[in-house]
């Protein structure tokens, strides 16, 4: 019952985005105008429809529904409640449905309190929302239905890959679901804005808000998934640069841009046609890696659901909806007339260089990313990973991030640098001082070096723009911008110390040995089994202590699921201020000794909480514009209202 | 128009080229899917010197030199833990009966287990070598097993066959193993 | 009792698939002791592909293979070869494809061309963008 309702709600959903398109569309024509009082209610049911075929989905889930194929093949009724949850979106089709969901929420939402746009902007955009979604509504229905029956009911579950069971990860899909199809929000408006020739600082200021939330939740999604990676895996790294990695990293470069640029159109009408291209660009980014991922072209340890047949249907969607929006910019932009001037010493200029060197590192990650595909074409392999990204991200970050040191402190219009070149002694000393300190003291690559000297730098120069303020008088977005530029400061900080300063120890230890790690003593006690509720595991019981004082008991497991059949590696972690001490078990050697693999990673934490920062920054920045923006509706509204009144 | 609006116009259409030509990567990508297999690049090079112990009482060890005296054979990387190797014993059986000598190199598998192997689906290979750390399958570009590589009279690698042999390919590898010759 | 509880999980630990019932080679788990040797060949292991794997380095896999290389790598390495050479050695049977550091080669040179054309792009736009401040909108 519960999966039929769930399907006939998909349906119904999938119609009202057809009638939101028709409506929409035809509102924008001289005869049509009428249907546009439609659109708004339409788009919000379409939402709640979708929300509640969602619903359905996590219910069957829950109930562990076995005469569902998705069930059947997905979950597993010994499994953990939480787990039951997460499963839900944790396969092609359920994603694909929260996919679908989260487009729909967003657009309900974005009818149902935009209010800062002309009309047929408005309705210009929420046809745009339903032309995209209808693309994914068919994709579902046609070739991914979530809903399907099974004619014969399985007695269990095929379970949930045990590599997904766990907290983080389970989390980690919806929170950059709402990053990234958040974006389409974008992607609409630039279309309603290119459509009916609207771009300028009221088109920006609408959607900022938006972008900026899809920005945040991007931003969250995507470290939750590396720190996952990190603890999870085994192997101690963070990044790969895997396409599946890449696939999620170049929305959110894109978004980036799109945020700074959004910014300038708002404040200064310039950069118009940066701004409405970054729109298109950025969702199109998502697509391209939801394309990725699920097509199975790309070789990647990540790759969830292969199937090329699928990956032809998503292909077919990006050649209409991408190809359509970037025919529109080509065509329309070039009317969009240019925005104000602006001096290259500037605070417009440092934005044009950030929006500049954003771009560049995000062609330089889809060009590596798509290398090989080009090279099979040729008969040729070839592998391209972090010894290539590393460098070529860094050449266009470092400048970037110079820049960013002193691009707050320039004037609006025209600028000069000598201004400004008292207030950038300090964090230039720093960053010389500490790149000379580590140069001389330690023989650490090129690469972490710069990338010290510029975090301890751009971490001083991030809050140069409160000097001189009243700090309670300072608006919220400029505390944003600091804390989040801080924590990019932060986040380089610990990628950086990781790279330089990390030492692994391998040993085949035995029980009752103590092995030094870095500052660490590992005191290896024994090994015993232990069960869960569907694994069983070997776990080493083992004290730590650093630098001779008191000890941690740290229990690292070599972990077996049973259904389906893997075996998992849980590390154990000691965190301290200044790092980390990352243990894994290995297997056991013909002589009754233990493999033991150990790392001391000083402020690798700093990664994952610079990025929580740069989160932070975000939403304060995202309080502070709609608390001026409801400030400024309350004041139009009272003005209107006075207004009346007179004329009575 | 100003000469500024005039240049800027190709710029506008450089994102919509772009992803043209990443929709004709995908495209290619799909239609003709990456072969996952690494092949050896040592097609055309010198076996590298190894001598390998022997894997079974019953065959001798393994060694470069037996495949420079002139004549052709077959080198077959296996493991009794690989079970496209059982599937390929047939076939192997069949290119021996043809006249094909087949030298063996056993990847990191006991002596008990490769003897099981051999029992169950019979021994067609001269010689065996017992390949512990896979040291010779590395040095001849074999990334997995099974495969068979065509080696010709003076230890020149030609031909590799990666996967196990089908009885429909049984004539191809008697062809390669005759081109050897010359 | 404790003890035969933990053979048999240990025994189970085992993966279902298809493996070889050796130990892994001797330095495959085994760093070499001069720590600055050891450095070096991790820093090789890092940038050379698991050849059974989806995507992942040498030093991150479990494969028995990669094992294997691992091993090799340490023992030259120990014996003092210079890593460039091994991972020639390995990249004259495999190919490019077994190498994450990329070479400039006939293949990979447009993924070095790529940034000289960003920036020569950059720099085209931005002058036009700023050129233009003398000319009437």
């Amino acid at each position: 019952m519960i999966a039929e309702f769930g399907l006939i709600a998909l349906w119904l959903a999938a119609a009202l985005a057809g009638l939101q398109l028709l409506a929409g569309a035809l509102s924008l024509t001289s005869r049509g105008q009428v249907l546009g009082g439609i659109v708004r209610p339409v788009a919000v049911m379409q939402g709640v429809l979708c929300a509640l075929a969602f619903g359905a989905l996590i219910v069957l889930f829950l109930q562990t529904d076995l005469s569902v194929k998705l069930v059947a093949t997905n979950s597993h009724s010994a499994k953990p409640f939480i787990y039951k949850l997460s499963g839900t979106w944790g396969n092609h089709e359920g994603s694909m449905l929260l996919w679908v969901t989260v487009m729909g929420l967003a657009g309900s939402f974005v009818a149902l309190i935009e209010r800062r746009l002309p009309e047929p902007t408005m309705l210009a955009t929420l046809a745009g929302q339903a032309f995209v979604s209808l693309g994914f509504y068919a994709f579902l229905l046609a070739s991914s239905n979530p809903f399907e029956r099974l004619p014969v009911p399985p007695a269990e579950g095929q379970g949930l890959n045990p590599l997904l069971q766990d907290v983080g990860l389970a989390f980690h899909p919806p929170t950059l679901y709402l990053g990234y199809v958040g974006l389409s929000v974008a992607f609409s408006f630039a279309i309603g804005a290119l459509v009916t020739r609207n771009v300028g600082p009221a088109f920006a200021r609408a959607m900022r808000p938006w972008v900026l939330g899809a920005w945040i939740f991007l931003t969250l999604g995507i470290s939750a998934g590396s720190y996952w990676a990190y603890y999870e895996l085994g192997w101690g790294g963070w990044w790969f640069w895997d396409p599946v990695e890449n696939a999620s990293l170049m929305p959110w470069l894109a978004a980036t841009a799109l945020l700074h640029s959004a910014s300038v159109l708002a404040a200064r009408n310039a950069l118009r046609a940066w701004t409405v291209m970054l729109g298109v660009v950025a969702f199109s980014m998502s697509m391209v890696g939801t394309f990725l991922v699920r097509s199975g072209i790309l070789t990647s340890v990540h790759a969830f659901a292969v199937d090329p047949e699928r990956g032809s249907f998503i292909l077919a969607l990006l050649v209409i909806y991408i190809g359509g929006a970037l025919t529109l910019f080509a065509v329309r932009a070039s009317t969009v007339t240019e925005g104000e001037r602006f001096a290259l010493t500037s605070r417009e200029g440092a934005l044009v260089f950030n929006n500049v060197m954003l771009s560049a590192i995000l062609g330089v990650v889809l060009f590596g990313t798509l290398y090989p595909l080009m090279t099979e074409a040729f008969g040729q392999k070839v592998s391209v990973g972090p010894p290539y990204f590393n460098p070529m991200a860094a050449l266009f970050a470092v400048p970037m991030m110079i820049v960013m040191a002193f691009g707050p402190l320039l004037r609006w219009r025209q600028d000069n640098f000598a201004r400004i070149r008292g207030q950038l002694i300090l964090p230039a000393l720093i960053s010389v001082g500490v790149a000379a300190g580590l140069f001389a003291a330690e023989a650490i690559g090129a690469l972490p070096l710069i990338g010290l000297a510029v975090a301890a730098g751009l971490g001083v120069a991030s809050l140069l723009p409160l000097r001189g303020r009243n700090l309670r008088r300072t608006p919220l977005p400029v505390w944003g911008m600091v804390l989040a530029h801080f924590g990019v400061a932060v986040t380089l900080f610990g990628m950086a110390s990781e790279s330089a300063f990390s030492v692994e120890k391998l040993v085949a230890a035995r029980v009752g040995q103590t092995t030094e790690v870095g500052p660490w003593q590992v005191r290896f006690v024994e090994i015993q089994p232990v069960a869960g509720p569907n694994w069983t595991a070997l776990e080493a019981d083992m004290f730590a202590s650093y630098r001779g004082g008191a000890e941690v008991e740290i229990r690292p497991q070599a972990r077996s699921f049973w259904s389906p059949p893997q075996m998992t590696s849980e590390s154990a972690l000691v965190t301290r201020w200044n790092g980390q001490l990352y243990a894994v078990l290995g297997e056991e050697t013909d002589d009754g000794r233990w493999q033991l693999r150990l790392w001391w990673k000083p402020f690798v934490t700093l990664i994952w909480y610079g990025s929580i920062l740069i989160a932070l920054g975000g939403l304060l920045a995202l309080i502070g514009r709609v608390a001026s923006d409801v400030r400024r509706v309350v004041a139009r509204d009272k003005i209107a209202d006075r207004r009346m009144e007179m004329a009575k | 128009m100003s000469e500024g609006q005039k240049a800027s116009r190709w710029a506008l259409w450089l994102p919509l080229a772009i992803f043209a030509g990443f929709i004709g990567l995908a495209v290619s990508g799909l239609l003709w899917p990456a072969d996952r297999n690494v092949a050896s690049t040592m097609i055309g090079k010198p076996l590298p010197q190894f001598e390998l112990p022997a894997a079974v009482p019953g065959r001798p060890g393994l060694s470069t030199a037996d495949f420079t005296d002139g004549k052709p054979r077959l080198l077959n990387v296996f493991a009794s833990w690989c079970i496209p190797c059982a599937l390929e014993a047939p076939q192997l059986s069949q290119l021996e009966a043809a006249g094909a000598e087949i030298h063996a190199v056993a990847i990191r598998d006991r002596t008990e287990d490769v003897s099981l192997f051999l029992k169950r689906y019979g021994n067609p290979f001269t010689r065996i070598g017992k390949d512990d750390i896979s040291a010779v399958q590395l040095g001849i570009g074999s990334s997995g097993v099974p495969e068979t590589f065509v080696i010709d009279g003076s230890g020149i690698i030609r031909y590799q066959h990666i996967g196990d042999i089908r009885p429909e390919q049984v004539p191809m590898i008697l062809e390669k193993l005759k081109e050897a010759q010359r | 009792m404790r003890t035969l509880l933990i053979a048999l999980l240990a025994l189970f630990a085992v993966p279902l698939a298809a493996q070889d019932s050796l130990p892994p080679a001797p330095y495959a788990n085994r760093q070499i002791e001069d720590p600055a040797l050891e450095a070096k060949a991790q820093e090789l292991m890092e940038t050379i592909r698991c050849l059974k794997c989806q995507s992942q380095t040498i030093s991150d896999s479990d494969a028995p293979m990669a094992g294997d290389m691992r091993s090799q790598i340490r023992m030259r390495i120990a014996t003092g070869e210079h890593p460039e050479v091994i991972r020639a050695w390995l990249v004259e049977r495999y190919g490019d494809y077994v190498s994450y550091s990329p070479r400039i080669t006939s293949l990979t040179w447009p993924l070095f061309a790529l940034p000289v054309v960003l920036i020569a792009l950059s720099l085209l736009l931005l002058r036009r963008r700023f050129r233009g401040k003398g000319d009437a909108s």
